[in-house]
């Protein structure tokens, strides 16, 4: 066997993510009709589209929150497509929500820890972490790492906006990801705030590739090295943020309003 | 010693030495069928306050357990009755009840709220009936009479003395394991799941395992307490888990407070408390009025139930009462939700 099939089955198999012919309705509804993309390891990839284009849902279809109507999806080369959401998600598969999905009644570090346990063994144990546990210095560096450190102990329901959108960070980034998706983290932010999350999508270890939802282009464009547009279900383009920004099609259909 | 230990400790002295100064009545009657109510109300507590399931199966798992002690000991009805020692009927009993109430929690869990209430109501209803017609094993209306306590480590544990103490060691081993169990990586998980089940599956839990494996808990705990029931009414039939008596459980726990595992055990006794002495206020045709009325009164005064009310109490009146066992919240602490 020559060095150049080896290679070539190596790029196959570095694909962190590949999705065949994905479709999603919702009784008449087609909410995504054949979505065919992949997305090598360590890639970072931005998604654009106007209110209702399907880029949640293909999140969903992704994670498992929702499977889809027919397609099949592979994470990391193993077919996942039928895999409940905790099995995904146990692969190294994170992702957070455009609308913070947190546990209102535990603390920020409460939270973190069971994020990082949910990957981990003893989930169901009945004993307390002791103070050498593992998880729990895990669940401490995190909370370090979104600078949440004041609001250790503070129960999440009353955390501000802006701190909530880095706890929904925090609970993607535990354990050992492998991908992540990013479902519009800038939503709501502040500017400071988003300068902050930039910073931190850009340190992430060069390992981990995510797919981001991100209306704002200046957060979407500095931290995607591929765009892809999608529009009523469908992907229809694909390049880098700079083609992207110039094409016309992209700017009739998606920042057309920004003009107007 | 920080207040809450201070109030446990207090609390448990208190209830160690109520045997000195009640009459047989009172410590029989009223504190050991209190902590026995308060046991299975706080299995109900665990799974509505922590995992925000309702279930209404709780008293059926204890019946089941009792039906069990009478099939697997001896009862004076002329059916079944095994004989088995104490030391291998009991275990055996809890075990199968509580792995009856993992079989209602994998019915139930994968609905919620109003559905999940229904789906164990009519779980109980159905065990009701099965139990008041079927006359092979259950003995259909009769049900099983003299199942009584055994005589073991030189005690007479059926004499009132030494049933509150058995009574109180187990409501106490419970309530223990209770509080040290919801910090516990799985009660944080519960809770959790009480909050958002969507995230926690998008965390790497099995959601729909975890909440039955709460189920499973619970019925250890409901089990538990069957046992004494039985024991305590030595007798158990179909009335013992009626629709009606399902439905107390849910009372005391609501009335007490079930956000917490102290609230159970204070509405179990406002409930014996009535169940005893309301029928010498009033009519006897009209006693179930009054503890309605007393159980509307204290729920539309404090959503938080007993505890609750204590709380405003002690809020409003400057001296500290022993009456709440956790101190007033420090800042930034983690106060807890119920979604129920």
């Amino acid at each position: 066997m020559s060095d150049a099939v080896a290679l070539s089955l190596d790029e196959a198999g570095a694909h962190a993510l590949d999705l065949v012919g994905v479709g999603r309705r919702f009784g008449a509804l087609t909410a995504l009709a054949d979505i065919t993309l992949s997305v090598r390891a360590g890639e970072r990839r931005a998604i654009l589209g106007s209110n209702g284009a399907g880029k949640t849902t293909l999140f969903n279809t992704i994670t498992g929150d929702f499977p889809p109507s027919s397609g099949r999806i592979r994470f990391f080369g193993e077919d996942v497509t039928h895999f409940p959401a905790h099995e995904r998600i146990r692969r190294g598969l994170r992702r957070t929500y455009q609308i913070s999905l947190l546990f209102d009644g535990l603390s920020v570090i409460d939270s973190i820890f069971l994020a990082c346990r949910g990957v981990s063994r003893r989930r169901f144990s009945l004993l307390r972490p002791r103070r050498d546990d593992a998880t729990r210095a895990q669940a401490e560096q995190l909370l370090h790492a979104v600078r949440l450190d004041d609001a250790r102990d503070v129960a999440v329901g009353q955390l501000s906006h802006g701190q909530k959108r880095q706890v929904e960070i925090a609970l993607a980034l535990a354990g050992a990801p492998r991908f992540i998706l990013f479902d519009e983290p800038a939503a709501g932010l502040a500017p400071t705030e988003r300068r902050d999350l930039v910073a931190i999508l850009t340190a992430l270890p060069a390992h981990i590739g995510y797919i981001i939802i991100e209306h704002d282009l200046d957060v979407a464009l500095r931290v995607a090295e591929r765009v892809t547009m999608m529009h009523n279900g469908r992907i229809f383009k694909e390049g880098t943020p700079d083609e992207i920004e110039a094409d016309a099609e992209v700017q009739a259909i998606y920042l057309g309003g920004a003009h107007g | 010693m920080s207040p809450r230990a201070a109030t446990h400790l207090v609390a448990g002295l208190l209830l160690l030495a109520y045997p000195l100064v009640a009459s047989p009545f009172f410590v029989f009657q009223i504190g050991a069928y209190s902590l026995i109510l308060g046991t299975i109300a706080l299995s109900l507590m665990i799974l509505a306050g922590y995992g925000g399931m309702v279930s209404l199966a709780q008293m059926m798992v204890a019946g089941v357990a009792g039906y069990l002690v009478a099939i697997l000991g001896t009862n004076e009805s002329g059916l079944l009755g095994f004989g088995w020692p104490w030391w291998l009927y009991v275990p055996v009993a809890v075990l199968i009840a509580s792995v009856v109430a993992s079989l209602i929690g994998l019915l139930a869990v994968r609905s919620a709220g109003i559905y999940m209430i229904m789906i164990t109501l009519a779980v109980a209803t159905a065990f009701f009936y099965f139990a008041r017609q079927n006359y092979a094993v259950l003995n259909g209306f009769n049900g099983f009479h003299g199942v009584v306590p055994p005589h073991a480590f030189g005690i007479a544990w059926r004499r009132p003395i030494p049933f509150y103490y058995l009574c109180l060691a187990v409501a106490a081993a419970f309530y223990a394991a209770a509080l040290y169990g919801e910090r516990s990586t799985f009660g944080l998980a519960l809770q959790a799941v009480r909050d958002n089940p969507r995230r926690m599956r998008a965390l790497g839990f099995n959601v729909p395992a975890l909440r039955v494996f709460a189920f499973f808990l619970a019925g250890v705990i409901a089990a538990t307490a069957g046992v004494l029931l039985v024991w305590f009414n030595s007798q158990i039939s179909p009335g013992t888990i009626s629709v009606a008596a399902a439905i107390d459980t849910l009372v005391i726990a609501v009335v007490g407070g079930i956000r917490r595992p102290a609230g159970p055990y204070f509405g179990a006794l406002l409930f014996a408390v009535l169940q005893n002495f309301a029928i010498d206020l009033i009519d006897p045709e009209r006693f179930n009025t009054v503890i309605g009325i007393v159980f509307l009164a204290v729920v539309l005064l404090s959503p938080d139930g007993l505890l609750g009310l204590f709380a405003r109490l002690r809020n409003a009146v400057p001296t500290r009462s022993f009456a709440e066992p956790e101190p007033a919240r420090p800042a930034g602490a983690v106060p807890q939700r119920s979604r129920i």
